[in-house]
């Protein structure tokens, strides 16, 4: 079993999003970088299919700028055999189609029987690299996935989809595929003291994007189909008030408020 | 290029409000670009669905009434709606971000070649012509308006954020019929089997109301509260991660950073504290309560109502007091 997982460094969730004065962009000084935390879940669910089958390799990739190495070290550390990074500043600015196009371009070269994602990365929020890179590679895929099961011939996959109301979607699909994973697939592992020694000796793969294919004269913000205009502070809430007074009294101000006030109810 | 088309997504054979919304406010662009708006209708047996659509202020509807849509799957209806879109040319595709939408309207765009903007809060024809789309980005610790540089331009537009037009019934549209391919019947991933949610309560994503319960809640047990409360207002219940964690509400029910974002009418807050990822899945509430012990709370700083106080005394008696309101009306 092959397994790649596509893994992005992205900002802590604690992180408090400054804005550049210009409203280009974020400020990223002082801003503590993680493994976007969904990709985690694809990091454990790869590593445990492969201690299922006790066999395989699972490789990670990722697109983004140098200190993205640090990402790529903890998943080793967690228990990856194989690292890629495509790294230049040609990708600065880059969308998630041109992400993808990349990535795909990268896995097209190694075997795989699987790929998995997260189902969206905590910075952009877009939850479409993985459908991309299906397309492109010409794969089915399986989005929101809660639970994962890889038939014994490793032929096919069975994953639980989430749809609306609680609800799941039960689909079965022939392998390679793509998943993306949500909360709930697994609990991730941390990292151990041996896995990180270990992984600290492994050789991370560089990737340029001439190595993609990607003509010199070409560039990832030139060609990318999302274009940014400008970043904004999100609307600021009104200050709001405490309702005193004993909880009787409180709870029925409260709803006359709603009604009157807010006009909710 | 012409045409603003809208993906009416409906679930058993009931259109989601979303479509209605998107409808309502792409019909201003559609004005201001002279194009008209189109509804496209995928599904089996599904014909009658069309003079809401209409209502609503689709001009054309595009209808695929096909055994094989029966069933939901990405690649079909990929297959089918980018067939569509290579032969009738629309400017802009729009799609709830839904469940649904947000899986397949992007494989959509990988096969028109174009760009999606995800789960928009709003969008307008800027001076170009062309649409600007404002998205959250940072789980809503920001906002940016992007544009789509290729054709369509596509989105998904989130439940809940866009106001609904008056429909008109006496509004009439143009049917179109289209077949599906062969190369749009080769599914590889398959739904063999929907498992319904033990609840029959709205879905967190389009819930006009949501009641949430924290880590204080202590036990699953007493979710009851909450339970008892959101189906006298017919709300959703959602979670802190942390009550998530502990095992007391299931994890479609978190809200958050890693969970959903929710934008309901009312949200009510009871025994969560507040933190960052908590604030980032449910700011843009239109109205939120808290209910909390800790006058300290960062909850209250957002709260357009509080209450300080003991949940398992406040949310009974919450759900007494408006247990007689609502029959005194
Ligand atoms: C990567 C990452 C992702 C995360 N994603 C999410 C996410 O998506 N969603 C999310 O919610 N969190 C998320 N978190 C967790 C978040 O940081 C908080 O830990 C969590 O939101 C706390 O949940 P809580 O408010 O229920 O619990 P607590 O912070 O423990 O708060 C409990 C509150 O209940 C009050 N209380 C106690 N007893 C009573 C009572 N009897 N009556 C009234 N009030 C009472 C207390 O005063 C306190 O304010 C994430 C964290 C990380 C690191
Ligand atoms: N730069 C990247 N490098 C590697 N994988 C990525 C990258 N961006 C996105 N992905 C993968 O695609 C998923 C969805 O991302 P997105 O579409 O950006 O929300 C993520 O959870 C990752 O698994």
């Amino acid at each position: 079993m092959n397994i790649i997982v596509c893994m992005k460094q992205v900002p802590d969730t604690e992180t408090r999003i400054k804005l550049k004065p210009d409203f280009s962009g974020i400020e990223t000084e002082g801003i503590k970088y993680i493994i976007n935390p969904y990709d985690e879940f694809a990091i454990e669910e790869a590593l445990r299919i492969k201690e299922r089958f006790g066999q395989g390799q699972v490789t990670i990739i990722t697109l983004g700028p140098q200190r993205a190495t640090e990402a790529l070290r903890t998943g080793l550390a967690m228990g990856a055999d194989e690292a890629i990074h495509i790294n230049d500043p040609f990708f600065e600015g880059c969308d998630q189609y041109l992400t993808a196009k990349a990535l795909g371009r990268a896995i097209k070269n190694i075997p795989y029987d699987l790929i998995l994602c997260g189902r969206q990365a905590i910075d952009d929020d877009s939850a479409q690299v993985y459908a991309y890179i299906a397309e492109f590679l010409n794969l089915p895929y399986v989005s929101f996935v809660i639970k994962l099961e890889i038939s014994q011939d490793r032929k096919s996959l069975i994953a639980h989809r989430v749809i609306e109301g609680g609800a799941f979607e039960v689909v079965e699909s022939p392998l390679p595929a793509i998943i993306s994973a949500t909360k709930g697939l697994n609990e991730p592992r941390y990292a151990s003291l041996p896995g990180i020694m270990k992984a600290k000796k492994k050789e991370i793969k560089n990737l340029t994007a001439s190595d993609l294919g990607f003509a010199e004269d070409e560039s990832g913000s030139g060609g990318s189909k999302i274009k940014i205009k400008k970043y904004y502070y999100p609307p600021q809430r009104k200050p709001g008030r405490i309702i005193e007074g004993e909880p009787e009294d409180a709870v029925r101000e409260l709803v006359r408020l709603l009604r009157e006030e807010a006009k909710i109810i | 290029m012409a045409g603003i088309w809208v993906f009416a997504e409906h679930k058993e054979k009931k259109i989601k409000r979303v479509v209605f919304e998107i409808l309502s406010e792409a019909k201003k662009i559609a004005v201001s670009k002279g194009e008209p708006l189109c509804a496209v209708l995928f599904g089996y047996g599904i014909k009658d669905l069309s003079p809401e659509l209409a209502a609503y202020g689709a001009e054309k509807i595009f209808v695929v009434d096909d055994e094989i849509l029966d069933s939901y799957s990405n690649e079909s209806y990929s297959a089918v709606l980018a067939d569509l879109a290579r032969n009738y040319q629309p400017s802009i595709i729009l799609g709830g971000a839904t469940a649904m939408g947000k899986d397949f309207l992007p494989r959509v765009a990988a096969k028109l070649d174009t760009g999606i903007a995800s789960d928009c809060v709003s969008f307008s024809v800027d001076e170009d012509g062309r649409v600007t789309f404002r998205r959250p980005v940072y789980a809503g610790k920001a906002l940016i308006d992007v544009y789509c540089d290729g054709m369509p331009q596509m989105a998904t537009i989130r439940p809940n954020v866009l106001d609904l037009a008056e429909p008109d019934s006496s509004r009439k549209s143009e049917i179109i019929e289209w077949q599906v391919s062969q190369d749009a019947r080769k599914i590889r991933a398959r739904i063999k089997e929907t498992i319904k949610g033990a609840s029959s309560r709205p879905d967190l994503t389009e819930a006009r109301i949501i009641v949430s319960g924290g880590r204080a809640m202590k036990s699953a047990d007493n979710f009851k509260i909450l339970y008892d409360l959101a189906d006298l207002l017919g709300a959703a219940v959602g979670a802190s991660r942390a009550a998530v964690d502990s095992g007391y509400a299931s994890h479609d029910m978190q809200v958050g950073q890693t969970g959903k974002t929710v934008t309901p009418n009312l949200y009510i807050a009871c025994g969560i504290s507040g933190a960052i990822q908590h604030l980032a899945g449910m700011r843009t509430s239109k109205c939120i309560v808290a209910i909390n012990k800790d006058p300290e709370a960062p909850i209250f700083k957002i709260a357009d109502y509080g209450i300080v106080g003991d949940l398992f005394k406040i949310v009974p008696l919450l759900t007494e007091e408006l247990k007689k309101i609502l029959k005194e009306q």
